[in-house]
């Protein structure tokens, strides 16, 4: 019996022969298309005289920008008015972060108390910030601050120290003092000390079982080291209280309206989603977990902090993250209320160069840059914490 | 014998509910303290001391709440620059989109028909707004506004996303290295940059991509970008729907011999695309938010008409009751929305 040769698949049959098909298909399509795109491009951008390229970044941009972290008039560079708006997006990314995640967690933990009021209003809140567009919050919160609040000579004084007026905020700080800087220095010397410490205390626990408190040492380290040196230098009190000269404040920190509204805006929003994946977290440690934590004797504290946290926490961090993100790229609605971020300022600078396609292609890098950084580092999170299975 | 007085009934729960602990009741007292603070005077601005249908002079005088703004421009802020007489049009266009919806949420009726219901619907809305045919006026598209505009993004944005999402999800799945590369790279590239780059991408780049003498409107445009958008993130979710469904179905079909599409088509998008119901409800939540968006592009949405109203000098400084105004129709289309996602969710859940 001689076993013939296997049979012949025709080509239109043969899977591995029709991914090959199909990949050159498609590349050849992505080809012509993207080639048919650049040629029009080209033709039109010669037609226009638009000359290509990134050399614009050193002309003079010509326009003003209302506030900036660092130096900037309307006689600098394109580029540097971009640095300015980048910088503007990173300051209210990051401020709005930290005040999201303070009050989403407030919001999270509120929806799930016993308090049958406080849970009501907390529903209440995440399910109205939620469903009403961001854009218009951040209108709504401009309005505020330009139509509703008074002018600065009746300005609102809800603490002292702190002025609401339709030109903003103003918030009075302690005068600028030597000793302030030696309390950053003590503060960073403590945050190293404390990272020793907690290092120590693992090593010691694994080798003798005895349990070092860690926490209110290094509270105690974190606030006492800053706060003697305060003393030390002849702890000075004095406060830059804002004060009204002409139409507005001066002294203090002076908010803008505009920035104030975006944060505002931003804030109370992502706060609703934030609270929602707080709550979601929580509950995700099913009750069994706590009671056997405390069956065999852990306290209230470490209850939650060995075994309730870092099991909540695999499940909030991932979708937390992205909530940040979004955030971030929330932020880019700043150019509809008129604050300086970097999308406002790239669309000024296209108005005025007609680079189009250069501007919408640094806002794309700047945006990428972000959330894959972001994502690179939630990838390296996730691995340090996913569960260890067999 | 009976339970005690403080145990059951209105006592029985503020004492289980408020005033657990001292805790509990302090936090009640400082939390009702609070709201005796605030809601008296805001009812007292929206409900008592407002102005209904007043004129903005009167408005201004007094010091309640100006609701008039809206009701002195309702019609320009629901259907913006749309001829006047013929503004019946959009209004029926926006009754037949309710009426799918609602007839829609009945699983019931999920059958073929209702799919041709919906292309007929979604077609005669579009010929409702645009005319031309069958003795209807035709209006040019750069007078649409207001509300069919909102929703004429949303739902024609998220019904053409829908199958490019698919196809985009099936890409990165795929084993064609390929096919898996563009996908990816466009949907992590969509998905870390904001609407509002692609918007001005098809405000101001997309023009020069064509080619001379050729133009596309902006709507059009506008309505390309929220596609491209919400394609990413439904390739997203479906993405997670594909990876719920299990390795033997695959090998399942496989055996029978079924190829590739028949494969996708028969066995395992029918089931993946169930379980994706419910976030996609939410992806049509975020994407009826995000097309406030266009706003920035100078489209006549619904949130720019409004701003229209209020640069009006006549009903300048009414700002606050018009977007609460706006604010109510989006939160109430959202939240219905949103309930009826979590409503499919529980009717799916046929596990344990």
């Amino acid at each position: 019996m001689n076993t013939s040769a296997p049979e012949k698949i025709p080509f239109l049959r043969d899977p591995a022969k029709l991914a090959i098909l199909y990949q050159i298909l498609t590349l050849a399509g992505v080809g012509l298309l993207s080639y048919y795109l650049v040629n029009n491009t080209l033709s039109n951008l010669e037609r226009q005289s638009i000359s290509t390229g990134f050399s614009f970044l050193e002309r003079e941009a010509a326009f003003e920008i209302g506030e900036s972290l660092i130096q900037y008039s309307a006689a600098d560079s394109y580029g540097r008015a971009l640095v300015v708006g980048f910088l503007n997006t990173l300051i209210v990314s990051f401020i709005g972060i930290i005040l999201t995640i303070l009050l989403g967690t407030f919001l999270g933990i509120a929806r799930l108390s016993s308090n049958w009021l406080l849970v009501k209003l907390s529903a209440i809140y995440i399910e109205f910030f939620q469903d009403i567009p961001v854009l218009l919050q951040l209108f709504f919160w401009y309005a505020f601050f330009y139509e509703i609040l008074p002018s600065p000579r009746e300005a609102l004084n809800p603490i002292s120290g702190l002025f609401l007026c339709n030109r903003g905020l103003a918030i009075g700080i302690p005068h600028w003092h030597q000793a302030f800087l030696y309390m950053i220095i003590a503060f960073v010397v403590s945050m190293i000390a404390v990272f020793f410490l907690r290092k120590w205390a693992a090593k010691r626990q694994a080798a003798s079982g005895k349990i070092f408190p860690t926490f209110k040492v290094s509270l105690a380290l974190l606030i006492g080291l800053p706060f003697f040196t305060w003393w030390l230098t002849g702890a000075p009190m004095e406060m830059n209280v804002p004060e009204l000269s002409g139409f507005n404040f001066k002294g203090g920190i002076n908010v803008s309206p505009e920035f104030a509204a975006l944060l505002l805006g931003l804030v109370l929003y992502t706060a609703a989603f934030v609270a929602e994946v707080v709550r979601a977290g929580i509950q995700s440690v099913g009750k069994g977990q706590t009671e056997a934590a405390k069956s065999i004797g852990l306290k209230p504290g470490q209850v939650l902090n060995l075994v309730i946290l870092p099991q909540a926490l695999r499940v909030i961090v991932p979708p937390l993250t992205s909530q940040m993100l979004n955030l971030t790229k929330n932020s880019s609605l700043a150019v509809a209320i008129g604050f300086p971020d970097f999308v406002s300022v790239a669309g000024t600078t296209i108005n005025q160069t007609g680079q189009a396609i250069e501007g919408v292609a640094l806002i794309m890098i700047v945006y990428l840059v972000f959330s894959l950084s972001t994502s690179a580092v939630m990838n390296w999170y996730n691995k340090k914490v996913a569960l260890v299975e067999r | 014998m009976k339970p005690p007085v403080t145990e059951v009934g209105m006592i029985g729960w503020m004492k289980a509910n408020l005033f657990n602990g001292w805790f509990n009741s302090i936090l009640t007292l400082v939390v009702l303290y609070l709201l005796w603070l605030s809601v008296p005077p805001l009812i007292n601005w929206a409900l008592i001391d407002s102005y209904w249908f007043s004129t903005s002079d009167q408005c201004k005088a007094g010091n309640g709440a100006c609701w008039s703004v809206i009701t002195a421009n309702i019609r320009f802020i629901l259907f913006g620059f749309y001829p006047h007489d013929l503004q019946w049009r959009p209004l029926l266009a926006i009754v037949i989109l309710i009426t799918l919806l609602i007839y829609s949420q009945n699983r019931n009726h999920w059958k073929k028909y209702l799919f041709y219901t919906w292309l007929i619907g979604l077609f005669s809305m579009g010929l409702l707004l645009k005319g031309g045919l069958f003795g209807l006026e035709e209006v040019e598209s750069n007078k649409w506004g207001g509300l069919p505009l909102t929703l004429l993004l949303s739902v024609f944005g998220l019904t053409a996303a829908y199958p490019v999402g698919v196809m985009l999800a099936l890409g990165r799945q795929s084993k064609m290295p390929v096919i898996k590369s563009f996908s990816v790279v466009y949907i992590e590239l969509i998905r870390g940059v904001p609407l509002i780059s692609l918007l001005f991408m098809s405000s101001v780049v997309f023009p020069l991509f064509l080619p001379e003498g050729v133009s596309i409107n902006n709507i059009l445009r506008a309505q390309v970008a929220i596609i491209l958008f919400t394609a990413a993130y439904i390739a997203e979710v479906v993405r997670g729907g594909l990876q719920g469904v299990g390795r033997g179905q695959y090998e399942a079909a496989d055996s029978l011999g079924l190829n590739y599409f028949q494969t996708m088509r028969l066995v395992i998008l029918p089931q993946a695309l169930k379980i994706v119901i419910p976030p996609s409800v939410s992806i049509l939540i975020s994407a009826f938010k995000d097309t406030s968006l266009v706003v920035i592009i100078a489209l006549y949405d619904l949130l720019k008409t409004t701003q229209t109203t209020l640069s009006d000098p006549k009903w300048m400084g009414f700002s606050a009751e018009a977007y609460i105004f706006v604010a109510l129709i989006y939160f109430v289309c959202c939240f219905f929305m949103s309930n009826y996602s979590r409503r499919l969710e529980r009717e799916l859940d046929t596990s344990l």
